[in-house]
């Protein structure tokens, strides 16, 4: 397709895989490295999935990403992607299969729309991490922003610190578990699912309340923590939806003027 | 979707005219229609104000230069006549001008004299703040300007994506809070009590060069600061009194500060080390002035911070 216009200079139509990376068998598959500095982020994506597609490679480790955007998206085959740095917004969006260790920080909305792996993020992430996740596990050992798990439908999203306001904002079925404190409005307007959290509360959104915590939690808790060795708090509280607001039961108006 | 970014040196002036370039160059995605400098250079006796006298993509009809040089002269003529004595008048475009002068009187009646030259507005006045803004992307506004050898201690800056009002340098960022000295700010996002605040100010005796809402942040923050309020204090009564969404910079003659709304909508990462503090809608505008790993943060919700020189 013709870019007639592209004021910004980011759609780069004509970029191809740069074939940059060094290749190495190992006893799982092959093995693969390639140096990010001076790259595109079309160009890091591009030579990725080259890798990862066309090459069957299974570990690929990318050096220096820069904080770059939108690295490691949509790549849905099983697969080792470690990223030696930090990336910057929408970092591993639409994934559905690899595991993936970033050992810097992440900007905002780090595994959006995810729907099956995990994310391992060493340091902080920025706002909106696994914004409407599906499935996989989302860890982030740092703090993270505000609206975590916004729209969330699955999957589970932990964090080693604190979480900022509207955490789990409209989560509609997921978990996540927060060993931190969280920032106001927490679990406004969820649907289902349940938030875990281990330090302080600022205040419950809209609809939010607090709930018991049962053995299934706890194990459940001592499991995930224990799998990405964070070191639990001294106690939990779990948080889900009131069903105040459910109102699936009532007619929209269009409906009830059809029954009526 | 505009990019913002401020830069403040710990340890002594360093190169911020390049630095901030650099910073809003690798932001250029999030704003290409303009770009926009505060730099803060050694303070001095005297002061020094930039000005423009028109618009560089405005209708350039016959004579169009001669106007501009009669304003020009017109500006030089109104400060000798208001008792400033000047030391140097630089154009830098024959539409833009640097002055440094002495003067010892009010402010507010020297820079409403100037504006009501034709086609005048101050961009900045101060004793070591200098505002340079102008249309196209951050190394060629710094190039035109010649920015990159200016040497300072802090500076913020701006990407502009237009939105609600035109492409020109009046809508461009930062903006200088008339008629206050050395103060300036940076925004991304809206305010939508923006109608009420500005009549609010301008009833108080401000002007407003712009449609833009961020323009009002700059004095309302002056205004309190002048009466008393520290800065920390304004910017935090700012998260109650300011409604919309948005995350600013603001600079004085010796300090930089941020602020974050209730709902953290705007994006903002900080680095901090015992140096250098500096700040950007985005990692990679920070990670193009340091040269080694770093660790970084977003400030949270209601979040003010303020780092002095």
């Amino acid at each position: 397709m013709k870019i007639s216009y592209d004021a910004r200079g980011l759609a780069e139509p004509a970029a191809r895989a740069p074939k940059v990376a060094t290749i190495e068998p190992g006893e799982d598959g092959a093995k693969a490295v390639f140096d990010a500095d001076a790259l595109t982020t079309r160009q890091i994506n591009l030579e990725l999935r080259r890798l990862v597609y066309d090459e069957g490679v299974v570990d690929v480790t990318i050096r220096n990403p820069g904080a770059k955007h939108s690295i490691a998206v949509g790549i849905l085959t099983r697969c080792r992607i470690t990223i030696d740095g930090s990336l910057g917004y929408f970092g591993c969006g639409l994934i559905d299969g690899p595991e993936i260790h970033i050992k810097g920080r992440v900007g905002w909305s780090v595994a959006e729309n995810m729907m099956s792996g995990v994310i391992v993020v060493d340091k902080n992430a920025g706002s909106l991490t696994g914004a409407a996740l599906r499935g996989g596990d989302v860890v982030g050992r740092g703090d993270v922003g505000a609206r975590s798990g916004i729209d969330q439908k699955g999957g589970t999203i932990i964090v080693g610190g604190n979480a900022g306001t509207m955490t789990g904002f409209m989560l509609q079925r997921g978990r996540q578990v927060i060993c931190g404190n969280v920032g106001g409005g927490l679990g406004d307007s969820m649907y289902d699912g349940a938030i875990y959290v281990g330090g302080k509360v600022t205040s419950l959104g809209v609809d939010c309340v607090e709930a018991e915590l049962t053995d299934s939690d706890d194990e459940f808790l001592a499991r995930k923590l224990r799998i990405y060795a964070i070191e639990p708090p001294p106690a939990w509280r779990k948080f889900v939806c009131g069903r105040k607001l459910w109102n699936y039961d009532n007619l929209e108006p269009a409906e009830r003027k059809l029954v009526l | 979707m505009c990019g913002i970014a401020g830069i403040i040196h710990r340890d002594g002036p360093g190169n911020i005219g390049a630095e901030m370039t650099r910073m809003l160059q690798s932001m250029k995605h999030r704003g290409p229609d303009s770009s926009g400098f505060a730099l803060y250079g050694p303070p001095s006796d005297l002061l020094v104000m930039r000005i423009k006298l028109a618009d560089p993509n405005e209708a350039r009809g016959f004579g169009w230069s001669d106007r501009l040089e009669r304003h020009r002269n017109e500006v030089e003529h109104r400060l000798a006549k208001i008792g400033a004595m000047i030391d140097v008048m630089h154009g830098d475009q024959e539409y833009a001008y640097r002055v440094t002068f002495r003067y010892s009187g009010d402010l507010k009646p020297l820079a409403d004299y100037m504006e009501d030259v034709p086609g005048c507005e101050v961009l900045s006045l101060g004793h070591s703040l200098e505002i340079v803004k102008d249309l196209n992307d951050a190394e060629s506004v710094a190039e035109r300007y010649r920015l990159t050898t200016f040497t300072g201690t802090h500076a913020i800056g701006h990407v502009r994506m237009a939105t609600e009002s035109d492409v020109d340098i009046s809508g461009a960022h930062p903006y200088w809070a008339y008629p206050f000295s050395d103060i300036a700010v940076v925004h991304n996002g809206q305010l939508t009590n923006y109608h009420m605040w500005r009549r609010r100010l301008e009833r108080s005796g401000h002007r407003f060069q712009s449609e833009c809402d961020s323009e009002i942040i700059a004095v309302y923050l002056a205004q309190k600061m002048d009466g008393g309020m520290s800065l920390e204090t304004a910017m935090k009564q700012s998260l109650d009194e300011l409604d919309g969404v948005f995350t600013y910079l603001v600079v004085t003659g010796d300090s930089l500060g941020v602020a974050k709304d209730e709902m953290a909508a705007k994006p903002l990462v900080l680095y901090e080390s015992p140096e250098l503090v500096a700040l950007a809608s985005e990692e990679v505008a920070i990670r193009a002035v340091i040269g080694h790993e770093i660790d970084t943060h977003d400030p949270y919700e209601r979040e003010v911070l303020v780092w002095h020189r």
